[in-house]
């Protein structure tokens, strides 16, 4: 069968020049180390809870460290030294850290082969939990295998997480296989993340490791009623994205919205704080075998859809150039695109297909997250219902893997119960009814489409050559992404980048890598049916 | 077609026929009592000949219905009086014109999503340089100077970035409503400016999905746009609402500038 005949030359370039700028920031990355990092290897080692003030625990220890000028070593270092000075276990050094009783800037330093020993071991615990999690997944999907791809995606955003899951459930049960509980708004710019079980928030619910886990478990429950794994997505975004990666993996996530620049663009976070923490959370989620979502679709919200498909396409194969460095595999990097064209275009269908057939071929591996009108939903739902049905007909005419399902209601209000079931009634609807349409068609040898995708390749392909040639920083400097500039120094969080030492210590890269980049690492994401 | 605006009634088929659909879901399992039920909410609501045309069940707990009735109500629309916008809508190079022949210098504004909300979609299309539906934001109009804090601005930080350019308008887009958050941020921001003396010589608006200017008069504003609005219609407001005001404040210290005209 004759799909779209893209010039994979150019496609080649693309990935080459999206490779150099990878290569130009990682010396950056490996610099430094944030706040955000330490807090989550303080989680990983097993700090949780809060004061008395509501404070998280890994946020008073890593600032009273921060403010010692102990940071720059790596907070392992300082928990290691604590041990060996007091004599004293992992659990009562954090006992004692969390009451006061202990404080690292009274700790004497410990020689550095000592405290790896001593961590490394913990560390070692840690991440066999984790992996111990990952086999649970992978378990569960082989039993209870999935339906074929598109898997529907839904959102729930009540605010309540008791209320998210009697939503969660009733999705799973019309047929969702994915089910994202949106944040509050305004959590990618707090600097910790919430404790505890949470029933307020604001155009969402607060991600908190209690949260995960009560959804988790009433997900884990669908599963077994619906027969069939439903996954479950959260935010690793923002100031806090390598604790949240961690939350996600110690409470068995399975997808993570993580993209190396939306925070930098879209939420003004320092660009050196975001690709540090981005490279350490993508670690984590590559090991526990979570696959990332990206958030290409932000880039159409702003500017026009067609004008700017180009970015879409240059920021999928950066985000796939850093991914591969943190150690995700292919199948684990779901890029996102979007079908945002104005509705009015003649042959708008066209256009918007040609480029999902596009991201299709160039990213073969990846499990595309493919997201639904926005910015053109009225308040019509009648028309919005079409407008989904069209998006859902070329999601699966493309073979996307990860289908967002739009809502009739978009722009009215946050989905109510019955909207979700509409949405999903239009998805299952369109892909059986026409199931294998994309073995059946072939596209016109130099026809609109074929036209239509080559154009925004070479355009893409010439933005990625340029970003490299100046550097993704500078580029980022110069308004290229999404004609928004933010400046090297600006934007929230840079207080948090630090330079790392001599003997800066984190057992945990070391660890992840190692396993990630064994020839045995291959989590199982999907069911068998994937590949029908 | 013999319409009394009297009595209005909604129109199916026929005139005065009163047709209606509705959908909803009840918080029930789908039974014949359910459907009952429905039918019963419909006719409570108004309806008479009602239909229930469509019962599904939603996740077995759940029961969803697609309902067609007659309303029996009517409305007098010659009583409805709406606060609209009070301006007339410009183009952009009439709106440039104005500013400069009948203000003579340039309008100070500045723009932000306000408190947790970080959805600058609406502000970006009224302000920023690219606009919205083939017209240009304000920001690329030669007689307005704008200041787009962007998103998630405490409102003391919008109020004091006033203060401190002298603007003679503050815009301020809301976009998250879930719980009505909004009127709270408004009213705090409305009672800000209140307490920071500035309210008489600056122009408060705000425009957002769920805005209505009937809702921003109710809250103190002086303006409300809504959805669909277009850079020109909010430039045409402040252009001609300024110019009141400052002719307004010549006229109470008795004194016409020279060049206008009352």
């Amino acid at each position: 069968m004759m799909r779209l005949d893209i010039d994979m030359a150019l496609v080649d370039r693309a990935r080459w020049a999206a490779s150099r700028i990878g290569d130009g920031i990682q010396p950056t990355i490996d610099a430094y180390t944030t706040t955000s990092i330490e807090r989550c290897v303080l989680r990983l080692l097993g700090v949780n809870g809060v004061d008395e003030n509501d404070v998280p625990l890994p946020n008073i220890i890593v600032d009273q460290a921060q403010a010692s000028g102990l940071l720059e070593d790596g907070i392992a270092y300082w928990i290691g030294s604590a041990m060996l000075h007091e004599g004293a276990s992992l659990p009562e050094v954090i006992a004692r850290l969390s009451s006061g009783k202990l404080s690292l800037d009274k700790v004497r330093p410990q020689d550095r082969e000592g405290v790896e020993q001593t961590i490394q071991h913990e560390a070692n615990r840690v991440c066999a939990n984790i992996t111990q999690l990952r086999l649970e997944r992978e378990q569960l999907i082989t039993e209870l295998n999935s339906t074929v791809p598109p898997y529907l995606y839904i959102i729930v955003a009540t605010g309540n997480i008791y209320e998210d899951v009697i939503q969660a459930k009733a999705a799973a049960k019309c047929g969702a296989d994915i089910i994202a509980v949106i944040r509050s708004t305004g959590q990618s710019l707090l600097d910790y993340v919430p404790y505890g079980p949470t029933t307020e928030g604001f155009g969402g619910t607060y991600a908190t490791q209690a949260n995960f886990r009560i959804m988790r478990e009433a997900l884990d429950e669908a599963s077994r009623e619906c027969g069939r794994y439903i996954r479950l997505v959260n935010y690793c975004s923002g100031l806090c994205m390598p604790e949240i990666a961690a939350m996600g993996a110690l409470e068995r996530l399975d997808m993570m919205l993580n993209d190396a620049m939306y925070g930098i663009l879209f939420r003004n976070i320092n660009m050196l704080r975001t690709f540090i923490d981005q490279h350490f959370s993508r670690m984590i989620n590559a090991y526990a075998g979570v696959i990332i979502n990206t958030g290409e679709d932000n880039y159409l919200t702003t500017a026009d859809a067609y004008e700017e498909a180009h970015t879409v396409l240059a920021s999928q194969f950066i985000n796939e150039a850093l991914a591969l460095r943190s150690g995700l595999e292919a199948g684990q990097i779901g890029l996102g695109h979007a079908y945002e064209m104005d509705p009015d275009i003649t042959d708008g269908f066209l256009y918007e297909l040609a480029q999902a057939e596009m991201a299709r071929i160039i990213f073969p591996d990846a499990p595309l997250k493919y997201m639904p009108p926005t910015k053109h939903m009225t308040g019509n739902i009648f028309k919005g219902h079409l407008m989904d049905a069209m998006f859902n007909l070329a999601g699966v005419i493309s073979g996307q893997t990860i289908q967002l399902l739009g809502i009739l209601t978009e722009h009215v209000h946050t989905p109510h119960l019955q909207d979700r079931y509409l949405a999903i009634e239009n998805a299952k609807y369109i892909m059986n009814n026409a199931r294998h349409l994309r073995e059946e068609i072939s596209y016109k040898k130099g026809g609109i489409m074929e036209k239509r995708a080559n154009e925004v390749l070479a355009k893409a392909t010439s933005m990625l050559e340029q970003v490299a040639d100046i550097s993704l920083m500078s580029a980022i400097e110069e308004g290229m992404f999404a004609s928004i500039k933010r400046e090297r120094t600006g934007g929230r969080g840079l207080d948090g980048v630090i330079r790392k030492s001599e003997r800066y210590y984190n057992p945990f890269p070391e660890i992840f890598m190692k396993e990630i980049t064994s020839c045995n690492f291959s989590p199982v994401l999907w069911g068998d049916e994937v590949k029908g | 077609m013999d319409v009394n605006m009297t009595r209005i009634r909604p129109y199916g088929d026929t005139l005065d026929d009163g047709y209606m659909q509705l959908s909803f879901t009840l918080p029930v399992p789908l039974s014949a009592e359910a459907r009952k039920a429905a039918e019963i909410l419909a006719e409570k609501m108004g309806l008479e000949d009602v239909k229930v045309v469509y019962a599904h069940s939603i996740a077995d707990s759940f029961s969803f219905f697609v309902v067609y009735g007659r309303c029996i109500h009517s409305v007098d629309m010659t009583a409805i009086d709406i606060p609209k916008v009070d301006a007339d809508f410009m183009s952009y190079e009439e709106i440039n014109e104005f500013i400069e022949k009948r203000i003579g210098r340039k309008i100070v504004v500045v723009a932000a999503c306000t408190g947790t909300d970080a959805h600058t979609v609406g502000i970006d299309a009224i302000i920023n340089m690219k606009g919205y539906r083939g017209e240009y934001g304000l920001e690329r109009y030669p007689w307005f100077v704008t200041y787009n804090l962007g998103s998630q601005v405490p409102n003391e930080d919008l109020v004091a970035k006033a203060i401190q350019v002298d603007a003679d308008a503050i815009l301020v887009s809301q976009v998250v409503t879930q719980r009505n958050i909004h009127i709270d941020n408004l009213t705090h921001l409305a009672e800000l400016v209140e307490a920071e003396g500035i309210r008489d010589r600056v122009l408060l608006i705000v425009g957002g999905p769920r805005i209505s200017h009937e809702l921003a008069i109710e809250l103190g504003y002086d303006a409300g746009f809504g959805p669909g609005t277009l850079p020109s219609h909010v430039g045409s407001f402040i252009a001609q609402a300024l110019e009141r005001s400052i002719r307004n404040r010549a006229e109470a210290k008795g004194a016409y500038p020279c060049q206008m005209n009352p």
